[in-house]
């Protein structure tokens, strides 16, 4: 750590940002009202697949403080154009996806419930709806399909012309003759039917958009909730308006949580954007959480079948998984990499797999889009590796920790080529596993699950050795993969003339605490104070460029970029410090803030350098004034973190409820800047896996395609009761290709939760069941285990 | 939200005067069912009489063997009252178990019983203690108050304005919570009266019941073996996401069990 500031690399610093947010000081997305605004309400389609026949919306307009009604006609003839998705997946027949048509407004179709179908602007909030109310739409209601299994039957009702069959792609990864051939020469096969169930993303804030016209400069600027500003701007200009970006304005300001729904391009912003436009007034939205449950893009939901092949002593030979994954009723901004590119790369594991194989079809239902949630595939991938090794453990009756380390890569074989195109940097995962089995106390579990089952109790021990590819992504490798955006990140860090430093990133905190985390990385580097630091995001006209916070990425490739910007400060301030104490640049030395000549006592400090480089009175003659540098960073490689969790549960015949009695994480995330900040991602993460696996679940009806779990009355949030004590531990292996040798740690808890848990609770029951492990489902699986200790 | 008219009277009686004034109006106590039903355009009185300040309608007294709560009375004052908590410590635990702390500092006995939601947990205490409601009107027992899902003996206008529980010998209530909502999936309310054994079970069915088999088994002996091998049917349960009638029916016998143990059976 940094000895002059004490608030460099490795101090659990308090989160700068907690004071305003704590003390409801914050300026969220819907704190921000702009004069003569008007407010916009969401006329939505009741029915999960309906053609709208007629929208009569006389009665709508007509009434008092009512300024608009549009519907998808009006959009359509300015000719906005639809969202798109970012990243085309290529099928196995060479052929690209199918993106059909995804207008902001629907034209002639609504395909889920919560389609848009008109849009009222109103003066207040509350007239906007009231006149909504009023809009009557006749409907021709058809039969939906939300089931991803269905939806591929040949009898299935059709979404989309362009998508024959309601598939997107039929994609397929790896080698499936070197897959085969291990199976063919397996001792054991081991097949697990898996559902990835769908989830509900529930970030505290709920979405907003404002959109706001300047008539004066013919500058559009839109307000949003954004996870990644400048991305949005570029598809709001590039893809929906054929606007110029230096006419389009994106601000994000404090965004309470995403969770990657809030990565996407939203019709809620392409019409408040378009509206302000055509109205010349402020248009706002602010969504509820009733419209959030229905609007906002789910995560996961896949259905697969996996299976591996072991050799006699336990050694993993192949696996080989087919996956169905839904996709809702459209392609959202990146839903087709998700099931594809961030899942199947990762199915390696911790492992020396030689070969895998892997199909995924993505199908069309009606429902709400599926797009990248916390994870984004890799807790899918994650969650098929991991339970098919328990599974094997189980069938071959190995130890679970012993089936794992027998087929660990080395710690002295990476960079490791993985047969799914990634290689790993670096990684010791006995390590971290060892440190776990410790941690959990695993020789008292056997004590422990006697004394459980002395009172009646089913007790289970369930592992993840997880892995995840972040720090998202090497421009080239991602293009090569489909992706229409480069994922490098930019910094720009400027010193103000009398010592204070602005740092403008392109990555954007929405919760993950930048402002302090960024800071310390700045402090380290330049040696100055994080009160004298201040971070600044979420507003394209400030920050030079960005692509956003999402995959883990922040750190790893936004903040190299800020450590890249402040290596060029130091070697300007070295020429400058050179100057003032005559001596040659390459004498210069820079350490904790002080420029110093190698070998004298002869220093100045980098306050004066800065302050010099604004007055350049006593300066180089060849150099730049100014001090305040800008720099891209584009990895080389995926950051590879990955680690062990442990789960133990005491599940209660009787009822079903089950209680997790003790959590082991033990993560490498490579360096760490702040172990709080960190410790706090891996609670969070952990206590969202702990939801998917036996909370969390998005249930459509299937014969109507009503959403039943519209509010938190039915769809089950985690809470603080819900979860266990942590105990956190951490090895650190750093990353070796990027400057601060970090991995990323926003997702790892989200990612190796569901398998831990799973594991444990279906080790207890002695059956599979599926997530989420709901009180009644695990009552009836602990049926038979209960029969079966009375007969003991 | 629609709009309404708001009026917040001196006195019962200038409440039961608006409430006669305006038909289509509601009465607002503790206002968390109904606020959030206006909140998603469920309802659309014209107007709200806003009761929750009637110093009439608040307090908490114990004489003798009754213990009287007023309607107004929050779920956290009867959580945390000494005199509760002595005289019905399971009714003060069952008050604790409502909602969360913020739900427990605004809801009243009144509202929650006026509402009567099939999952709510004061149903099933005035049922398993054979209380009686006292209403502007009249005096009506737990066994004649709870007329099925979300329906009441109460006529239009009717205010609740006390509720009498007599202090049983001993009694106990056990909870499985909906996981997502935290209302009741399954409670069983099981009492020791002066008048007999009582079991009240809220949550699995329309409204609250007794469970007469139970009832009449903890009669013969007041233990826990005399309900754990007792099946309750599925007929007539509830059913949603959360748990099938099959499931709760199970359900009833676990916690009525339980009850049974926490009552010292
Ligand atoms: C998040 C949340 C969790 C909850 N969890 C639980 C739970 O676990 N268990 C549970 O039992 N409940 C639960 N509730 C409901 C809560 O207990 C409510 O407070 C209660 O059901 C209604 O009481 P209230 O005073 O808020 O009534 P209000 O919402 O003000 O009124 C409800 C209805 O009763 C009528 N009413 C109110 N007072 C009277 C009166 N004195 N006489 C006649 N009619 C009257 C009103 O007109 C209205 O129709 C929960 C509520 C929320 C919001």
């Amino acid at each position: 750590m940094n000895a002059v500031t004490g608030t460099g690399i490795g101090a659990s610093v308090r989160r700068k940002e907690d004071y305003r947010f704590i003390t409801g000081q914050g300026t969220y997305t819907d704190d921000i009202n702009r004069p003569g605004q008007l407010h916009a309400y969401f006329v939505r389609s009741p029915h999960a697949f309906a053609k709208i026949k007629s929208i009569d919306t006389a009665a709508a307009k007509a009434s008092a403080g009512v300024v608009a009604v549009f519907t998808g006609q009006e959009l359509a003839a300015d000719k906005v154009g639809g969202l798109i998705c970012g990243w085309t997946v290529t099928g196995k027949d060479g052929t690209p996806h199918k993106a059909p048509p995804h207008p902001a407004i629907a034209l002639d179709t609504a395909r889920c419930v919560g389609d848009q179908v008109a849009v009222v602007i109103a003066t207040t909030k509350e007239i906007a709806r009231d006149a909504g109310e009023k809009i009557v739409v006749d409907y021709d209601v058809l039969q939906a399909v939300v089931d991803p299994v269905d939806t591929l039957k040949p009898n299935a009702p059709q979404l989309h012309a362009e998508a024959p069959g309601n598939l997107c792609y039929d994609w397929e990864f790896g080698d499936r003759a070197s897959t085969d051939a291990g199976f063919a020469k397996a001792a054991h096969v081991v097949k697990l039917d898996l559902i990835n169930n769908r989830l509900s993303p529930n970030p505290m804030e709920p979405r907003v958009a404002i959109g706001e016209h300047d008539r004066a400069t013919d500058t559009t600027t839109c307000y949003s909730t954004s996870q990644n500003p400048h991305v949005l701007r570029l598809i709001l200009c590039a893809f929906i308006f054929g606007l110029p970006e230096h006419k389009v304005r994106v601000v994000a300001p404090d965004v309470g949580g995403g969770f990657g729904s809030k990565i996407f391009c939203y019709a809620e912003e392409v019409v408040c954007v378009w509206a302000s436009r055509k109205l010349n007034k402020p248009v706002k939205w602010t969504s509820d959480r009733s419209e959030a449950f229905l609007t906002d893009a789910h995560g996961r939901d896949h259905v697969t079948h996996a299976e591996l092949a072991l050799d006699k002593d336990g050694k993993f030979l192949a696996l080989k998984c087919s996956t169905i994954a839904n996709m809702g009723a459209y392609l959202s901004t990146f839903a087709s990499c998700v099931p594809s590119y961030l899942y199947a790369l990762l199915l390696a594991g911790q492992y020396t797999t030689p070969a895998i194989y892997a199909e995924v079809k993505a199908v069309f239902t009606n429902t709400t889009p599926v797009d990248a949630y916390r994870g984004a595939g890799r807790p899918e991938a994650t969650y098929v590796v991991e339970r098919l090794v328990e599974v094997a453990a189980r069938q071959l009756n190995m130890d679970p920790a012993e089936i794992r380390k027998k087929n660990f890569i080395a710690p002295d074989a990476f960079p490791y080529q993985t047969p799914v195109a990634v290689a790993y940097d670096s990684g010791q995962y006995e390590l971290s596993m060892n440190e776990a089995l410790k941690m959990v106390d695993y020789k008292g579990f056997a004590g422990r699950r006697a004394e459980s089952e002395k009172r009646g109790m089913l007790r289970g021990i369930g592992f993840a050795a997880y892995i995840e590819a972040c720090g998202i992504a090497p421009s080239a490798v991602v293009g090569s993969l489909g992706a229409g955006v480069g994922l490098w990140e930019s910094a720009s860090v400027r010193f103000n003339p009398t010592g204070s430093v602005s740092v403008f990133t392109g990555s954007h905190s929405h919760g993950q605490g930048h402002e302090t985390t960024f800071a310390q990385v700045v402090s380290e580097k330049m040696g100055v104070p994080i009160e004298q630091i201040d971070i600044v995001h979420g507003d394209t006209q400030r920050i030079p460029m960005g692509m956003g916070t999402y995959g883990s990425r922040s750190l790893a490739v936004g903040g190299s970029a800020i450590v890249k910007a402040c290596d060029k400060l130091i070697a300007k301030g070295k020429k400058i410090a050179a100057h003032l104490m005559e001596a040659a640049v390459d004498d210069v030395e820079f350490d904790a803030g002080m420029f110093k000549v190698a070998g004298t006592d002869k220093s100045v400090p980098i306050g004066q350098v800065c302050f010099t480089a604004y007055v350049p009175h006593n300066y180089p003659a060849d150099l730049e004034p100014g001090f305040e540098e800008n720099a891209f960073y584009d990895p080389s490689n995926f950051t590879y973190p990955a680690g062990t969790h442990i789960a133990e549960v005491e599940v209660d015949p009787g009822s079903g409820h089950v209680t997790i009695a003790k959590w082991v994480a033990v993560d490498d995330f490579g360096n760490v800047i702040n172990p709080m900040v960190v410790e706090g991602q891996v609670h969070g993460g952990v206590a969202q896996g702990v939801g998917q696996a036996m909370l969390e679940g998005v249930v459509y009806d299937k014969a109507s395609g009503q959403l039943l779990t519209g509010s938190f009355m039915d769809y089950t949030m985690p809470r603080a009761d819900d979860l266990p004590n942590f105990d956190v531990g951490m090895t650190h292996t750093p990353c070796p290709h990027n400057p601060l040798g970090v991995k990323g740690c926003g997702e790892a808890g989200a990612i190796a939760a569901p398998a831990a848990l799973m594991n444990a609770i279906t080790d207890a029951l002695g059956v599979e069941i599926d997530m989420p492990a709901t009180p009644e489902k695990v009552w009836r699986a602990a049926q038979g285990k209960v029969r079966a200790l009375a007969a003991e | 939200m629609y709009a309404f008219n708001y009026h917040k009277p001196k006195s019962l009686a200038d409440a039961q005067a608006l409430v006669a004034k305006f038909p289509d109006g509601k009465i607002l106590a503790g206002g968390h069912t109904l606020i959030p039903t206006l909140k998603q355009r469920l309802a659309q009185p014209t107007d709200l009489i806003d009761i929750g300040g009637l110093a009439e309608l608040k307090g908490i007294t114990v004489s003798g063997s009754t213990v009287s709560i007023g309607a107004g009375t929050k779920h956290g004052e009867v959580a945390d009252s000494a005199d509760v908590k002595k005289a019905i410590p399971a009714l003060a635990a069952l008050a604790a178990l409502i909602g969360d702390r913020q739900v427990r500092n605004k809801g009243t006995m009144g509202g929650s019983l006026a509402n009567n939601d099939p999952a709510a947990d004061y149903p099933g205490a005035i049922l398993g203690l054979g209380a009686t409601v006292h209403t502007t009107k009249r005096a009506i027992k737990a066994d004649d108050f709870l007329k099925g899902m979300f329906e009441t003996a109460l006529d239009e206008g009717e205010i609740i304005t006390k509720v009498e529980f007599p202090v049983p010998k001993r009694a106990a209530y056990e909870k499985f919570r909906n996981p997502a909502s935290r209302y009741v999936m399954v409670g069983a309310f099981v009492a020791e009266t002066a008048s007999g054994i009582r079991v009240a079970i809220t949550g699995a069915g329309p409204t609250a019941y007794r469970w007469a088999d139970a009832e009449k088994a903890l009669g013969a002996k007041f233990a826990v073996a005399s309900v754990e091998k007792l099946v309750h049917t599925s007929n007539g349960l509830n059913a949603d996401i959360h748990a099938s009638a099959e499931y709760r029916a199970h359900l009833i016998t676990v916690m009525t069990k339980r009850a049974v143990a926490g009552a010292g059976g």
